[in-house]
């Protein structure tokens, strides 16, 4: 139904490190794997051993650089992006079938493809790239915060967590309740001043980043001299002191 | 609200089995869901000690691996001219026959006109176990092009090294930096690790000409100038010496810092280092200010003390350490523009070292009893950490800049103690305790030991009785005595210039030496097709096992094809490269979680039966029947001695054995039941200073690892290198040939010095250096066939720094003409900032060779992509002397792939990247056109 | 974003059909019989001709049934309503003009009034994206609306009306280039807020996710250069209002009603390209492309 839920009972999402993410890409794959095997029809690829091969992705990995004032050097950063279970989400409204709707008691935004026309028009609404139109299966597709997997009483407790937070080596990804201010993943927001992508659509994300901890930042040398001081000028002073020190030890 | 109603607990699969990934080197434990006898799902085991659940891109994606259309399916028997990509499929009994009927000869006459290397190869306990039953002394794996410099300057310094030998201690290090990294082969734990510290607020610190991936979220990024991370650090060196910031207990108990070099100049025995009849290093004791043996208990060496005799001083290994390196030629100012790193950076780091390492030293209340019986109370930790890989050693000044490294880490005396970098066993192991190389052949019978070891001083040499080499790959002579891995990427030239013989057989395993392993790609293309004036092949006959169609297929005449990883036995053992933590020993093994529905065979279950064929000795019983049936088989009965096999876990008749005992015949099934791997933890106490710690060294040799404890000091003065610089000199009855005697002197310094490979590669004329990375999310070449790896990677741009961009003109997209002194490939380029602005950079290994691959021609791996091989030479330009001298370290043979110079100009954009090659006829044809992959419904 | 044939012809033509069927309602030109038939066909052809090919951008035509759901928030839904509401009551109304020679004014007032009301609606389809700043503007429904009433007029034969309105129809999308061009960089998203990065220094996208394409680089990413846009404005103006009003001036005769409504229409055509050719997706920001 493409109303919002005026409340849900969690927001469940995820928090992404960028502090922290190497953008190994391993999020992007294991998501890929998991979604083709599991909810709706399989991610699909078109021209998968050819020349423009292109495929149907939940997650993906951009990197930016970004430039400092001044002559500080520049920055790589790794930005993984999925969708971010908008609390106003306007892929939900906009959709004229009722297929994409928000779940009332986590607030995961999915697509129900059966009643899904293809038209397109949600990943339109989406400021995010975060639903993509399978090309084999012509439904829309889109992180499902593998719903399959959370509640999932066939997988042990430990792996009832979003496929792409289960395998990041770096630990950058965390998956919670961001509705719950005790959460680990609302107190990381708190700590990190955790931040949400274009504020200015009005999307209210659910998903947070963290931002990367300030770089190039090592303490001034005047700070540490101390640490450096020479014992000795000569080296034969140097010799002194090493006798010297050795006598105390 | 109605909202669907959806099924939150689907079905995962009918059975999960665990066995071990083979994306890459890493090793990971992976659970394969299984849905209706087909791969389903692959994620990682969260009990494995390698990765506890992670796994990367590659190893998510290796249900399309094992899917490939590019599998091979049949052994092939090349009916065209090499190159052509012209197969007949064969039966195995026929290939196996055609193998025999060739290689008996080699034996019967000179075993060593075989040369077997086997590439990235996770079984070279076996393939050189086979090899050496051979009888060829020609053996070795990738290493000598891979990164032996870091192994090497390991293992001779400290007894261990980088790779994924060891590790920072990731719980308690405070300041970690990395040198020359994208990737390793520690791919998951590096990553596991990177984010525990982050996690903890600790510093990381990359030092990385390109800043992307752990350069990127390193908390300072130094963006250093290739090839000077030497300079830099002896720089560092220099300013922590000279502030007396270095661990002088530690440097005096556990190295050879006390230790006398002999003082006797113009003799044979010139620095080296003193010993009493036993063998025994000396140091002058401080409580007696007597000659001790190291080892005394009681003993304190003295760092200070010279000891006189005969009218000379002899002095610690430290004393010299101190004039060498408190010279103003190390100071941060005096390197500061070679390296590009401004001196008052490098003085804030060498500081930020010190502040870490002593004023945030901590205690473990461990307590421990060392090598000389003294018992502590306490363990010292040293919260900074350093890694490095082939950033540092895939350079000609290699294997000094790795020894710098370790020598910096030793100083600090954070190497095996709380917070700093451990090793993992089979480690620490010191040089003295590794074979040494054996080239010792009979035609018709085993060669007389291991191919592969550490050489010790000139004796050591893998030379006959000439004096000319006795290896094709020339490994372990005067050009390079320090070969530890061989050298690889000498093979073809060495045998196609019949220098030093020719060959008969070359039988490659699982490297694509056509393309993207080679230096100077085109030029072996041309030496595997040249014929003689014969019309026969230069390098006769060419076998070679792969599992997919690979570009090394088409330049083979006999294709022996392997199964996928998820179809064989596999043993990731002790004696070769375990899946070992610093607190734990452990191996693991693959099985065939899948039958293979092609006519294909395990590589090494393959050498089994060819092995028996041939009467190998090690492969028939006494009755002359086959001894193992496969390669399974041989894991769990070969016996390397009495107790000690392939795997170490679930051994003795129950299967209650670590380590050491009997043959289990269900040892297989156990580790299958344990997922795939076996642990042993070092009990905690014997965790930390192994290499000096009794009760690891118990531990250690009650498990096996060796078989008698083997406390030894860590090397700061290299006594072997100087063994060679002594022959060099004059001294001693094997002397290197005049041509070499100065590079030798100079070179192999048994402290680490650095030296300038720019003349050599023509800075003056191509004064930026081309580098390749590692993508995260491809393992080499083999990425480019995994339909959903190859949307991340599909092409690769040459990145170019802000300045070289607007130099030339450049905008993104454009297409540029990249030159060495060696070679022209013209590709388009992309700027990236956050790079040293004399470094261009690519990923390695995306272009790929029309018709590889099972891919269509038109794919832009093919058109787009590129490699920088086609630049690089296993030789380097002409110096004028009439000689050709090798592009790679001189000391180890290591393939100097990062000290590649070029210049750049903008060109017109060519219809594919250049140079471009001819299309190589498919033995698999082309994959489908699209996919939507899934097994269940 | 992609220029998709399907979605420029459906736009064009349905805008076209229901501003016909709008005068048709009205009573403009007020035929009966087969006259009234011929204008009723030519408008049923563009609209629901309009209508068809918009399904064919669709992954699951055969399900397009279910869209008329969600009228209560989705503007797509709601266009679909209109869109049949006003078919069939401009049908019943032309079947009493056709057939029965008789004018039921109130289904002519009523199919008019949901005609422009599915044309709004269409609009509003693309005004409601936030995403797409060029579009999400008060002028957008303006232009659509005013171009269909101006095709409309045309159609029908209005000659005055459809003067007055090609004018405000050019005016109107002058406007809208002119608004639309400054549209994205005052909407406040840019590369900046899209990372969250701006806090640190000047964001540039550097490597993307993946090497070739993807669904979104090819239904949002089009990039069109400048000069070409400009000249393709002037192109579309003058066919779709300058060479009609000049024509419609003319003395009338059959030839120059049907020129200048071809031109109208290659004019709006061309317009309607650059509509969907010069629209930025800000997801566009993300790949370092507009
Ligand atoms: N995903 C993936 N993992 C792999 C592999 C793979 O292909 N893909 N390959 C495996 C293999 S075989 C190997 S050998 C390892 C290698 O693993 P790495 O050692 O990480 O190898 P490279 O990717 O070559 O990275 C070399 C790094 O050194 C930097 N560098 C180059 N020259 C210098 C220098 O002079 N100074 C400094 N400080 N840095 C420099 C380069 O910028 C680059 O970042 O990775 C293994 N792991
Ligand atoms: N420019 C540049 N070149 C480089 C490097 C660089 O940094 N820059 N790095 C160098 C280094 S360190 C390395 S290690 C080499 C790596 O180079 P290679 O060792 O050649 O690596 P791969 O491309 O992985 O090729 C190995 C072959 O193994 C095959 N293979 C894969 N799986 C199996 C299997 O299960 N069984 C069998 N039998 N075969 C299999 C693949 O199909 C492939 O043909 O590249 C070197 N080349
Ligand atoms: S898996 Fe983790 S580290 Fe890797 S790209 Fe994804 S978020 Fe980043
Ligand atoms: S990120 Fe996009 S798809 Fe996800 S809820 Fe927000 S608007 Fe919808
Ligand atoms: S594509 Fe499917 S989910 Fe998206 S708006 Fe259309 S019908 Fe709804
Ligand atoms: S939560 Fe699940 S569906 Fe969403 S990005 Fe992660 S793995 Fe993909
Ligand atoms: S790092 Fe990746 S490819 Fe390598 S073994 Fe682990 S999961 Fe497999
Ligand atoms: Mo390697």
């Amino acid at each position: 139904m493409t109303t919002l839920p005026a409340k849900t009972e969690k927001k469940l999402g995820l928090v992404i490190d960028l502090d922290t993410c190497v953008g190994c890409h391993a999020c992007v794959i294991s998501c890929k794997g998991w979604n083709t095997e599991n909810y709706g029809a399989p991610l699909s690829d078109q021209n998968a051993y050819g020349a423009d091969n292109y495929g149907t992705f939940l997650n993906r990995v951009h990197s930016f650089e970004v430039q400092p004032e001044g002559d500080a050097a520049a920055q790589l950063i790794h930005f993984p992006k999925s969708c971010l279970h908008c609390e106003d989400a306007p892929c939900v409204t906009v959709c004229p079938t009722g297929a994409s709707y928000k779940r009332v008691e986590d607030g995961i935004v999915l697509v129900n493809e059966s009643n899904c026309i293809g038209c397109g028009l949600c990943a339109w609404a989406c400021p995010y790239g975060a639903r993509e139109l399978d090309q084999a299966e012509g439904v829309m597709k889109k992180c499902t915060l593998c719903v399959d997997r959370i509640y999932n009483e066939n997988l042990p407790e430990e792996d009832r967590q979003p496929a792409c937070v289960r395998t990041c080596p770096a630990g950058a990804r965390h998956f919670g309740d961001l509705g719950d201010e005790n959460s680990d993943v609302s107190k990381l927001v708190a700590e990190r001043g955790g931040m949400d992508l274009m504020p200015e659509q009005g999307t209210k994300p659910v998903n947070k980043y963290l931002p990367p901890r300030p770089k190039d930042e090592m303490p001034e040398f005047d700070v540490l001299a101390p640490f450096l001081q020479p014992v000795a000028e000569e080296p034969k002073g140097f010799l002194g002191w090493l006798d010297k020190t050795l006598e105390k030890l | 609200m109605n909202q669907p109603v959806i099924d939150l607990s689907p079905k995962v699969s009918d059975e999960v089995r665990k066995t071990t990934c083979y994306m890459c080197a890493c090793r990971c434990g992976i659970n394969v869901h299984m849905k209706d006898g087909k791969v389903a799902y692959i994620e990682g085991n969260k009990d494995h000690p390698v990765n506890q659940g992670v796994l990367c891109a590659k190893g998510s994606a290796g249900i399309m691996q094992v899917n490939a259309p590019s599998r091979l399916r049949k052994p092939l028997k090349r009916v065209g001219e090499r190159g052509s990509g012209e197969f007949e499929e064969i039966e195995w009994d026929e290939a196996l026959q055609i193998a025999a009927d060739w290689l008996e000869p080699v034996r019967a006459e000179n075993p060593e006109k075989l040369a077997f290397f086997t590439g990235r190869d996770q079984s070279q306990s076996f393939t050189s176990f086979w090899a050496q039953n051979f009888g060829t002394p020609n053996y070795a794996a990738h290493g000598g092009f891979c990164s032996v410099n870091m192994a090497a300057a390991g293992i001779y310094t400290m007894g261990g090294a980088f790779w994924e030998f060891g590790q920072p201690d990731w719980d308690h290090t405070k300041l970690f930096m990395l040198f020359g990294v994208a990737e390793d082969h520690d791919s998951n734990p590096i990553k596991m690790g990177l984010g525990k510290i982050k996690k903890r607020g600790a510093r990381v610190i990359g030092v990385n000409p390109i800043r992307t991936g752990y350069n990127a979220v390193a908390d300072d990024w130094v963006g250093i100038t290739p090839g000077t991370d030497g300079l830099f650090i002896l720089a560092m060196i220099h300013c922590l010496m000279k502030a007396g910031k270095i661990d002088l207990h530690y440097l005096a108990q556990y190295t050879n810092a006390p230790v006398l070099v002999i003082n006797n100049p113009g003799q044979a025995d010139h620095g080296l280092l003193m010993r009493d009849e036993n063998g025994k290093e000396l140091v002058i004791d401080r409580a007696t200010g007597k000659l001790t043996p190291f080892d005394k208990p009681g003993v304190k060496p003295d760092l200070a003390a010279t000891y006189e005799k005969d009218g000379q001083t002899h002095r610690p290994v430290f004393h010299q350490m101190a004039e060498m390196y408190l010279d103003d030629q190390y100071a941060p100012e005096a390197v500061a523009d070679r390296c590009g790193i401004p001196a008052k950076r490098i003085r804030a780091i060498a500081a930020e070292l010190a502040r870490v390492a002593f004023e945030e030293s901590f205690t473990l209340d461990h307590t421990w009893t060392d090598f000389r019986g003294e018992k502590h109370e306490k363990m010292v930790g040293r919260p900074v950490s350093f890694h490095s890989m082939r950033g540092i050693s895939a350079h000609a000044n290699g294997f000094q800049t790795c020894r710098a490294l370790h020598v910096l880490q030793i100083l600090l005396g954070t190497v095996e103690v709380p917070g700093g970098f451990r090793f993992k066993p089979p480690y620490p192991k010191p040089a003295t305790a590794h074979p040494k190389p054996h080239v010792g052949l009979t035609p018709g019978a085993p060669l007389n030991g291991p191919h592969l070891g550490f050489t010790h001083g000139p004796e050591d040499l893998a030379l006959k009785d000439d004096g000319t080499p006795a290896r094709i790959d020339k490994a372990f002579t005067w050009e390079n005595p320090m070969s530890s891995h061989g050298l690889m990427h000498m093979v073809i030239s060495n045998a196609y210039a019949g220098d030093p013989y020719k060959i008969d057989v070359l039988f490659m395993y699982m490297a694509n030496m056509s393309w993207n392993s080679s230096m100077n790609t085109r030029g072996v293309i041309d030496m595997l097709t040249d014929k003689d004036e014969n019309g026969e092949y230069v390098i006769p006959k060419i076998i070679y096992s792969d599992a997919y169609s690979s570009e090394m297929v088409a330049y083979s005449d006999l294709i022996l094809p392997d199964t996928t990883y998820l179809e064989r036995h596999d043993c990731i053992s002790l004696l070769d490269r375990p899946i070992c933590e610093a607190d734990a020993a452990a191996d693991a093994i693959r099985w065939p979680v899948i039958e293979p529905d092609r006519d294909v065979k395990g590589f090494q279950s393959m050498l089994c039966e060819l092995g028996a064929k041939m009467n190998l000795p090690g492969f028939v019983n006494d009755d002359g029947s086959q001894k193992y049936a496969d390669y399974g088989d041989y894991i769990v009965n070969h016996e390397r001695r009495p107790g000690i096999g392939p795997l170490a876990g679930f051994r003795g008749e129950n299967g209650d054995q670590a380590g050491r005992g009997a043959v289990n015949p269900n040892q297989l099934d156990r580790y299958i039941e344990n997922g795939g791997f076996f642990v042993e933890h070092i009990p905690a106490g014997s965790n930390y200073y192994k290499p000096w710690n009794m009760e690891y060294q118990d531990w250690a040799v009650n498990i096996g690892l060796y078989d008698k404890p083997t406390p030894y000091l860590f090397s700061l003065y290299v006594e072997p290198m100087r063994k060679f610089q002594l022959a060099a000199e004059g001294h001693g009855d094997r002397q290197p040939p005049d041509h070499l005697r100065e590079r030798i002197k100079d070179t192999m310094s048994p402290l680490p010095i650095w030296y300038s490979s720019e003349e050599d590669n023509h800075a003056d004329q191509y004064p930026i250096t081309a580098l390749t990375q590692r993508p995260m999310a491809m393992y080499h070449s083999w990425g480019s066939q995994n339909a959903w790896l190859r949307q991340l990677h599909g092409h690769n741009p040459l990145y170019l720094p802000t300045k070289l961009m607007r130099e030339n003109n450049l905008s993104d997209g454009d297409w540029a003409k990249v030159t060495s002194p060696h070679g022209e490939i013209t590709v388009p380029v992309l700027e990236m900032a956050a790079l040293n602005e004399n470094t261009v950079w690519t990923w390695n290994a995306i272009g790929k060779r029309k018709g590889a691959w099972a891919l269509e021609e038109d794919a832009p791996e093919a058109t787009r992509g590129f490699l920088l091989n086609h630049l690089i030479h296993e030789l380097l330009p002409p110096k004028g002397d009439g000689l050709r001298w090798a592009n790679s370290d001189p000391i180890t043979g290591q393939a100097a792939w990062f000290d590649l110079k070029v210049r750049i100009e903008k060109a017109a954009a060519p219809d594919e990247s250049q140079p471009g090659f001819a299309s190589i006829k498919s033995p698999v044809g082309t994959g489908p056109k699209d996919l939507a992959w899934k097994v269940g419904n | 974003m992609h220029p998709a044939p399907s979605v420029i012809f459906f736009t064009t033509f349905s805008g076209l059909g229901f501003g016909l069927l709008f005068f048709l309602g009205l009573g403009f030109p007020a035929v009966t019989g087969w006259t009234a038939f011929a204008f009723f066909a030519i408008a049923y052809v563009m609209a629901v001709g309009g209508l068809m090919a918009s399904t064919f951008h669709l992954g699951r035509p055969e399900r397009a049934i279910k869209a008329f759901t969600q009228w209560r928030s989705s503007w797509l839904s709601r266009e679909a309503w209109c869109a049949v509401g006003a078919l069939v009551l401009m049908g019943l109304y032309g079947l009493g003009l056709v057939f029965f020679d008789a004018r039921w004014t109130a289904f002519g007032i009523l199919g008019a009034l949901l005609s422009m009301a599915t044309v709004f609606t269409t609009s509003m389809i693309y005004t409601q994206l936030k995403t797409i700043p060029r579009w999400n503007m008060k002028l957008t429904p303006l232009k659509f609306m005013s171009l269909s009433l101006a095709g409309g007029a045309l159609l029908a034969g209005q000659v005055d009306a459809a003067l007055v309105l090609l004018v405000i129809g050019g005016l109107v999308q002058i406007y809208t280039w002119v608004e639309g061009d400054k549209a994205l960089a005052s909407s406040g998203t840019d590369v900046a807020s899209a990372t969250g990065l701006g806090g640190i220094g000047t964001v540039r996208a550097f490597e993307p996710p993946h090497t070739g394409t993807n669904y979104l680089l090819r239904e949002f990413v089009h990039v069109i250069g400048r000069k070409h846009s400009q000249k393709l404005r002037v192109i579309a103006l003058g066919l779709m209002t300058i060479v009609p009003v000049i024509l419609l001036a003319l003395p009338f005769s059959h030839i120059v009603g049907v020129l200048a409504i071809a031109s109208h229409i290659a004019g709006v055509l061309t317009a309607r390209w650059l509509f969907f050719a010069e629209a930025e997706h800000v997801v566009g920001l993300y790949y370092g492309k507009r």
